[in-house]
C-alpha cells in the first residue's frame, strides 16, 4: 500500500512518466481484449459448427423423417427408389472401427507396457519417436498401403474377399491410433507411483505380475480414456476408408465385404457434382450431424471417466 | 519339503510366462516399425522410375506419362503459408490468455474443455464447416483462402494445447522476479515467458502444421476435385493439394496411376520430412539462445 501511494505521487510529479504509464496502460488493456478475442475464436468454431450442421440438416429432415433416418436399413440416396436409412453406414463405420480398436488395443497397450515397465531409456528413446511417426504419417498414404499391399496380401488368404473391403482399411487404421493408444497408456502406467510397485517386488512378484495386478489396474482410468478416443478417432478417420472400403452402403458385419462409412459417403458427395439444395446434397450434413454427436459423445465420455476413476495417491 | 515343491514348480511357470510375455510385449512393440518399414518400402518400389524431373514439373494429365503434381505442390505451399500465418496468432494469443491471463472461473473451464472437444472433431466437419461459411455464406468460392481458414479452424486445437504446455513449463519465478522489477504484464509475457517457451511452442506448431498438410478430408470438402492446369496465383484462386491430387491417382483403376500416387506420396511425405527437420533445427537454435 505504501508503496504504490508513493509511486503514485512521483508519478503525479512527472507528466512525462504519468504520460507513459496511461500509455502502457492503455496498452496492456488493449492487448488483453485481444488475447480474450483470440480465445473466443475457439468458442465461435463450436458454436459455427452445430449452428451450422443442425441448420443444413434441417433442410434434409423436412424432408425425409428422422424415424426412417434412424431406424432404415437401407442407404441408396442417390438412385431410386430412394431410401435415407443410415444404419448400414453406420454398421460400415462401427465395423471398420472396430476392426481397428481390436487391433490396437493389444498392441498398444503390450507396447505401454513394454514401454513403461521394461524397456531402458535408451530403447525408449527410440522407439517412441518412431512410434509418433507413425501418427504423423498422412492418411492418404495409409489408404494407398491399405489398397495396394494389405489387400492384395490379404487376397491370398480369403480368395473371395472383394477388392474394397472394410478388413484392409480396419486394420491398417489400426495401426495408425497404435500410437495414440499406446502413448496414452503409458502416461497414465508411469505415472503410477513407484511404491506400489515396489511393494509388489517386495512381495516376490515377477515384473509381469507387478504389470498386470498393480500398474494396469492403477492406471485403468487412464488406458479406458485413451481406447476410447482412439475409438472416436478411428469413427472420424476419413481417407482411408474413402480409398479401401469401399462405396457401397451395407448391414453387414462380414468383414470381407465392400462396405461405406459414414465418412466416406461425405467423401463421395463432395466430389461428386450433386447440386446445392436437393435433399441429396443435404444428406452429407444429417450425416455429419450424427458423426459429430457420436465421436463428441466419446471424447466428453472419456473426459468424464479418466476425472471420475482417477486413481489419486 | 512338499509345500516347496509345489513353490519352486509355480515360480518355473512364472518365471516362464514372465519371459514369453516380456517377448511378445517387445513384438508388439516393434510391430509399428515393422508396418512403418514395410510401408515405406512399398512405397519406394513402386514410386521406382516415376519420380522425376518431368513429375515435379508438369500438370495433371490423362497420360500417366506426362502427368505431373506441380499445381498441388504449389496449392500446398499456398495453404501452408497462409495456414500458419492465421493461426499462429490466434493460436498463441489464446494460449498466452488462457496461461497468463484469464482468472480461474467459469469461462476460463469453458474455453479449455471446449478446446480439448475441438481436438476430436473429425477433420471432415471442418470441412462441411469451412463449405458452409467460407465458400458459401462469405462467398469466398472454393478458393485458396477458403481452404486455408479452415485448416487454421482444424490446426487450432492441437497449436493451442501444444502452446499451453510450453508457456505452463515456464517456472514461476522468472515471470516474479520480472515482476519484482516493475514489469508489466504484458512485458512480462514478451520478454520472458515467450522467449523461453518458444521453441516448445514451434515444435507444437509445425507439428500441427503438417497434419494440415496431410490432410485430405477437409479439402476435399472445400475444393472438391479439380482438373488444374495453372499455378494458382492469388488467395482467390482455386486449388488442389498434394494429398487430394494423390487420392485422385490412387482412386484411379488404371495400374500406372499407383505408381504416380506413389510418386506423389514420396514428393508429400519430403516436403512433411523437411518441415519437421526445420523444427527441430529452430528448436535446437532458440533453445540455446535462451540458455545464454
Amino acid at each position: 500500500m505504501g508503496l504504490e501511494h508513493s509511486l503514485e505521487t512521483t508519478a503525479s510529479q512527472s507528466p512525462l512518466s504519468l504520460r507513459r504509464r496511461n500509455q502502457s496502460r492503455f496498452r496492456e488493456a488493449v492487448i488483453q481484449q485481444l488475447l480474450t478475442l483470440c480465445a473466443l475464436v475457439s468458442i465461435f468454431t463450436t458454436i459455427g459448427i452445430v449452428a451450422m450442421l443442425i441448420w443444413q440438416s434441417a433442410g434434409f429432415f423436412s424432408k425425409v423423417s428422422p424415424l426412417e433416418f434412424f431406424t432404415g436399413t437401407k442407404w441408396t440416396p442417390l438412385f431410386q427408389p430412394q431410401h435415407f436409412g443410415i444404419l448400414p453406414l453406420v454398421a460400415g463405420t462401427l465395423l471398420t472401427a472396430g476392426i481397428a480398436i481390436l487391433i490396437a488395443l493389444p498392441i498398444g497397450l503390450a507396447s505401454a507396457v513394454y514401454l513403461s515397465e521394461y524397456a531402458r531409456d535408451k530403447v525408449r528413446r527410440v522407439v517412441k519417436p518412431s512410434l509418433e511417426i507413425l501418427a504423423g504419417i498422412p492418411t492418404v498414404v495409409y489408404g494407398y498401403f491399405a489398397l495396394t499391399f494389405v489387400t492384395p496380401v490379404l487376397r491370398n488368404v480369403f480368395p473371395n474377399m472383394i477388392v474394397f473391403n472394410a478388413l484392409s482399411a480396419g486394420l491398417v487404421m489400426g495401426v495408425m491410433i497404435i500410437p495414440m493408444v499406446s502413448s496414452l497408456s503409458e502416461d497414465a502406467m508411469v505415472a503410477v507411483p513407484r511404491s506400489l510397485r515396489d511393494a509388489a517386488y517386495g512381495l516376490g512378484a515377477t515384473r509381469l505380475e507387478v504389470a498386470t495386478r498393480v500398474v494396469i489396474p492403477a492406471a485403468v482410468s487412464g488406458i479406458v480414456s485413451a481406447c476410447i478416443m482412439a475409438l472416436s478417432r478411428a469413427v472420424g478417420e476419413t481417407m482411408i476408408v474413402a480409398i479401401a472400403a469401399g462405396s457401397t452402403p451395407k448391414l453387414t458385419l462380414n468383414p470381407l465385404e465392400s462396405i461405406q462409412t459414414m465418412t466416406a459417403y461425405i467423401v463421395q458427395i463432395s466430389l461428386g457434382e450433386t447440386p446445392h439444395g436437393t435433399v441429396e446434397y443435404y444428406t452429407i450434413f444429417a450425416v455429419a450431424l450424427l458423426l459429430f454427436a457420436m465421436t463428441m459423445l466419446m471424447n466428453l465420455f472419456s473426459q468424464w471417466f479418466v476425472r471420475r476413476y482417477r486413481e489419486k495417491y | 519339503m512338499k509345500n516347496g515343491d509345489v513353490f519352486r514348480q509355480r515360480l518355473k511357470v512364472r518365471h516362464i510366462k514372465e519371459g514369453v510375455h516380456r517377448n511378445l510385449m517387445l513384438l508388439a512393440t516393434l510391430t509399428g516399425i515393422v508396418v512403418l518399414t514395410v510401408l515405406i518400402i512399398d512405397i519406394l518400389r513402386d514410386s521406382a522410375g516415376w519420380l522425376d524431373w518431368q513429375f515435379i514439373t508438369s500438370y495433371p494429365s490423362r497420360h500417366p506419362a506426362e502427368a505431373g503434381l506441380l499445381s498441388a505442390l504449389f496449392g500446398t505451399l499456398w495453404i501452408m503459408v497462409l495456414t500458419a500465418l492465421f493461426s499462429l496468432p490466434i493460436g498463441i494469443g489464446t494460449a498466452i490468455y488462457l496461461e497468463e491471463y484469464a482468472p480461474d472461473n467459469r469461462l476460463q473451464r469453458i474455453i479449455q474443455t471446449n478446446i480439448n472437444n475441438l481436438a476430436g472433431v473429425p477433420s471432415i466437419v471442418y470441412g462441411l464447416l469451412g463449405l458452409s461459411f467460407f465458400v458459401q455464406a462469405l462467398a469466398l468460392g472454393r478458393s485458396i483462402l477458403a481452404g486455408a481458414l479452415t485448416l487454421t479452424l482444424m490446426s487450432l486445437p492441437v497449436i493451442i494445447i501444444a502452446a499451453q504446455e510450453a508457456i505452463r513449463s515456464v517456472p514461476e519465478s522468472h515471470r516474479l522476479g520480472a515482476y519484482a522489477l516493475g514489469a508489466t504484464q504484458w512485458q512480462v509475457v514478451r520478454n520472458i515467458v515467450l522467449p523461453t517457451a518458444l521453441p516448445g511452442i514451434l515444435t507444437g506448431t509445425i507439428l500441427a502444421m503438417s497434419r494440415a498438410i496431410g490432410e485430405a478430408a477437409p479439402v476435399i470438402a472445400i475444393s472438391a476435385l479439380v482438373y488444374l492446369t495453372f499455378i494458382p496465383s492469388t488467395p482467390l484462386d482455386r486449388f488442389t493439394v498434394l494429398p487430394i491430387q494423390i487420392f485422385n491417382w490412387v482412386s484411379r483403376p488404371q495400374e500406372d496411376f499407383q505408381h504416380l500416387a506413389a510418386a506423389g506420396i514420396i514428393v508429400l511425405l519430403l516436403v512433411l520430412l523437411s518441415m519437421n527437420a526445420a523444427a527441430i533445427i529452430l528448436r535446437n537454435r532458440y533453445q540455446k539462445r535462451t540458455e545464454e
